[in-house]
């Protein structure tokens, strides 16, 4: 959005968006706020102890991580999202969509697929050793997947989703007419994608790296089944086996305001720069079609984290569920799937409504501490689940023993616990975990529409509520629903906040697996496994199906009457 | 005539829905004398059938919550209101931490005294060891003698196992169990050097949980591991882990001339606890005969009283002798045990 947001409102409607803003944005920061809290508290000073032994590695091997797992998503969400969006090749229409499958799938079940696989008993070393005729691991070399290698590789091969479909949302809007005129002043076509395209989508494919990013701090499970020693190792070690929580605090925080530095960073690579559409002109880009050498290496590109992503491992479920299925079902199966659905679907909801409310408060009324308060809320997504959790109890206990103490004063009946333990709280955490994927695709989408669309329209007598309702929202609709998406998939997959602040005698898929995995013993749940991706599968594919037919040329007619031209496409 | 017939076959449903579900509420009450809360560390299938049992016997519904991490920081927020009775854990160190930091309260009955020996319990009650889990070396049968395996940990450091070592992680709280009991033994300086051993000897970099040591031999990466005894059992009765367990064979090791190190599953009354009665019930039962059994024949540990009649399989792995050193004491060396895995860069 641009710094000098010329559609300011009126005192009275602006005050309504700046308050209502604020306080939701409070509570969903209030988590972070008291994990920052706890840090106060340690037991003991912990740092000492860290910088002379484990800290200086646990920060080189999450910078190696972020680092590899950065380039591993941008190139592979970049570089597919533009051949699918651009170009025509075989099976382009299948990859679409394909594309967008290994979000369904949980990162701590691909580890356990990977190792199950690649280790020395897998089934690849043992054949190679069959093939070759080598006895023992001193015979050959191969790489362990256990290490800073193979985390890069499983969480690149189910985080780069991110950044593909905002990559490819962008890159659809984007008209022809910028491409053309950079290739009439003589430019090829890579450097048309590097000096043009690219940079367009700079914003939204940002949004993408920086969710995958803030996933891969939040990971406990992966990098603790690959014995990769991160900072968020760290964290556990000090809160669980030193029974220091204050310490394990401070070092969330630490960790945070690396998020947070990285973030501003960006920011200020392109302050002053302006992404929304300045004509209206648009003309979908006529599609380039790839022969040969070239189509091959099209299909290779987008075929391979496919199947690294999503098919290997669904391959590997499916045939231990199949195997495994007289230990795997349990009557209580449609019990768990319905939990997890209705749970997934409610903070869908609620993370897509407080998101919009968000950002279009923001927008309008555009204040310097709404934008601090909504920057915290969104830290959520960075910190572990586990570690979340604990800081969303703090307040809701908190809540619950005030209102009880009242109860018990005013009316001497005690009102116990009413919001912890229940399932209100999971989806609180839901909500605040997930509420940045909701935010980074509202407000980038936000981010394209002209300012001149909000005057205009209140120029024409419509409040800033209307305006949203009218203008606004028929156009991110796309993007709202691919925000409640994500949102909805990653809480199926949610499992440490869910142990934590679940109802006694609940479970859900996530939750039934665990019970296994922790074990080493996820054969015995891989029906339940396999659930969890299906149940993403679905949505995740009718998501992009709605993409493509949100596609600006082809949605234009339905919002608007046939004179106007389509309002959210770009020109040169 | 059709509005009638649709009318009184709803009215119909309605009466047979609310007959089955009175029905239903009256044998819930008839069964159910009360519940029993409890905040559970330990994964639900190894202790439903437990749980069952006591409900079958006192007709008290358990509820259960299993959480992996955070339970204690649960229980500490929620405070006065908490609906926990009881915290269920699978070794020392959370027990300690709820204690430490004051949400048990303590429990005398002379049943669980009389059948919870003194070493495996916090002395004014506020928590009782439940099972023990004893922390074995994995011998290859191929490439390791009875003879030449090691008798004690201590021998884990000696050079002689240059490269054949395969342990988990040494942040994992079974390792630091271990690691905790060397302090309480030898003190900080001397398990130093026993931990910087053991990482010289180490075939690989520690990963892996307990199974995956015992198949690294089977796979030949390593001849020795260290596991908890109860895997050799399970991994006999898996179809495919049962070739790793042949590969191997048990070895209770001792710390110096003690016995085995063992760790505690465990349970504590809440201090916020609202059904104290019921809690104290389902703690006695669990302390028990019948329960005592069920956890050797269906979790293969070791029943916390020594002398109740072991089962078959065992009984096979070998007589057991654990540490004589009251778990409490080893428990306040865990802190000190970490810091020396950081130290030595174990896990590097």
């Amino acid at each position: 959005m641009t710094a000098d947001a010329p559609h300011r409102i009126s005192q009275g409607t602006s005050r309504f968006w700046l308050i209502g803003g604020l306080i939701v944005a409070a509570i969903v920061a209030a988590p972070i706020i008291a994990i920052a809290w706890i840090a106060l508290f340690p037991s003991e000073n912990i740092w000492p102890h860290l910088i002379s032994t484990v800290l200086p590695r646990q920060i080189a091997n999450t910078a190696s991580l972020m680092l590899g797992n950065g380039v591993g998503v941008l190139v592979i969400g970049v570089a597919s999202a533009w051949l699918v969006t651009t170009c025509r090749f075989p099976g382009r229409p299948i990859f679409e969509w394909a594309l967008l499958l290994p979000l369904a799938v949980p990162a701590y079940i691909v580890a356990f697929v990977y190792t199950d696989v690649f280790e020395f008993a897998g089934i690849f070393q043992t054949s190679l050793r069959a093939v070759f005729g080598w006895q023992s691991a001193q015979d050959y070399w191969f790489p362990n997947i256990r290490s800073l290698g193979g985390a890069i590789f499983v969480m690149s091969s189910v985080l780069y989703p991110y950044v593909y479909l905002l990559a490819r949302a962008t890159f659809q809007e984007q008209s022809v007419c910028m491409l053309e005129a950079s290739r009439m002043l003589g430019r090829g076509p890579w450097r048309t994608f590097f000096t043009v395209a690219l940079p367009l989508a700079r914003p939204a494919i940002v949004v993408g790296l920086a969710l995958a990013l803030m996933e891969t701090l939040a990971d406990f499970g992966t990098v603790d089944f690959f014995a990769v020693n991160t900072l968020t190792v760290g964290v556990f070690n000090v809160w669980l086996n030193m029974g220091n929580a204050g310490g394990a605090a401070q070092i969330s925080l630490v960790t945070l305001a690396f998020v947070v530095a990285l973030l501003a960073l960006e920011r200020i690579g392109r302050r002053g720069q302006r992404f929304h559409h300045t004509s209206t002109r648009y003309r979908p880009m006529p599609p380039f079609e790839l022969r040969g050498l070239r189509a091959a290496a099209a299909f290779a590109v987008c075929a391979l984290p496919i199947i690294a992503g999503f098919v290997i491992p669904a391959l590997v479920l499916s045939r231990h569920a199949i195997v495994h299925f007289e230990q795997s079902w349990t009557p209580a199966f449609f019990t768990f799937a319905r939990n997890s659905i209705l749970l997934a679907a409610c903070a869908a909801t609620g993370a897509v409504v407080l998101a919009i409310f968000l950002a279009y408060g923001r927008r309008v009324a555009g204040r310097t501490i709404f934008g601090a308060l909504s920057r915290i809320a969104m830290l959520g997504y960075a910190v572990p689940g586990a570690v979340l959790a604990i800081g969303v109890i703090i307040p809701l206990a908190r809540f619950d023993n005030a209102v009880d103490l009242l109860a018990r004063d005013l009316f001497g009946v005690s009102t116990g616990l009413l919001l912890s333990g229940t399932v209100f709280a999971v989806i609180f955490a839901y909500i605040v975990r997930f509420l940045a994927v909701a935010f980074g695709a509202v407000e980038a989408s936000l981010t394209k529409i002209r300012p001149t669309m909000d005057m205009a329209a209140r120029t024409l007598g419509s409040g800033p509520g209307e305006t949203l309702r009218r203008v606004h929202l028929p156009l991110v609709s796309s993007s709202v629903l691919a925000a409640a998406t994500i949102v909805f998939v990653d809480s199926m997959k949610e499992l440490p906040a869910t142990l934590i602040l679940r109802p006694f005698n609940f479970d859900t898929l996530a939750t039934h697996v665990f019970q296994f995995a922790s074990d080493e013993l996820l054969e015995q749940s891989a029906l339940a496994a396999l659930t969890i991706v299906i149940a993403g599968v679905v949505p995740v594919i009718l998501l992009s199906r709605a993409i493509r037919s949100a596609h600006p040329a082809r949605r234009a007619p339905s919002f608007y009457a046939a004179p106007l031209p389509a309002p959210s496409s770009a020109g040169s | 005539m059709k509005p009638v017939v649709k009318k009184s076959a709803l009215a119909g449903i309605v009466v047979t829905g609310i007959a089955v579900a009175s029905a239903m509420a009256a044998e819930e009450a008839a069964l159910n004398v009360g519940e029993v809360n409890v905040y559970s560390y330990r994964q639900p299938f190894l202790v439903q059938p437990l749980f069952d049992a006591f409900t079958e016997q006192s007709g008290i519904k358990v509820n259960v919550l299993f959480a992996k991490t955070g339970l204690v920081e649960r229980l500490k927020q929620e405070g006065a209101n908490s609906p926990a009775d009881l915290i269920f854990t699978v070794d020392i160190g959370r027990l300690s931490e709820a204690y430490n930091a004051s949400l048990t309260q303590p429990v005398t009955s002379p049943a669980l005294t009389a059948a919870i020996p003194d070493i495996y319990r916090e002395p004014a009650g506020n928590w009782y060891g439940l099972t023990r889990r004893a922390r074995i070396i994995y011998a290859s049968k191929e490439r390791i003698s009875p003879e030449e395996a090691p008798k004690t940990y201590e021998e884990l450091a000696d050079p002689k196992w240059a490269g054949r070592i395969c342990t988990r992680s040494g942040n994992h709280v079974y390792q630091v169990g271990l690691t905790a009991a060397m302090v309480a033994h030898h003190g900080e300086a001397k398990t130093e050097a026993w931990l910087k051993g053991i990482k010289a000897n180490l075939a690989r970099k520690p990963q892996g949980n307990d199974r995956a040591q015992v198949k690294a031999i089977r796979e030949g990466e390593c001849d020795i591991a260290l596991g908890n005894h109860y895997y050799y059992v399970l991994m006999q009765q898996n179809e495919e882990q049962s070739a790793w367990a042949q590969s191997v064979y048990p070895v209770f090791p001792t710390i110096g001339d003690t016995g085995t190190h063992v760790n505690i599953s465990g349970m504590a009354l809440t201090k916020a606890s609202p059904n104290q009665d019921n809690a104290v019930k389902l703690m006695e039962f669990l302390a028990g005969p019948l329960a005592q059994q069920m956890y050797a024949e269906q979790n293969y540990e070791y029943p916390i009283l020594d002398g109740v009649p072991e089962t078959g399989v065992l009984k096979a792995m070998g007589p057991m002798t654990s540490d004589t050193l009251p778990l409490a004491d080893i428990s306040e060396h865990r802190s000190a045990a970490i810091k020396l895995v950081d130290k030595v860069g174990y896990n590097d």
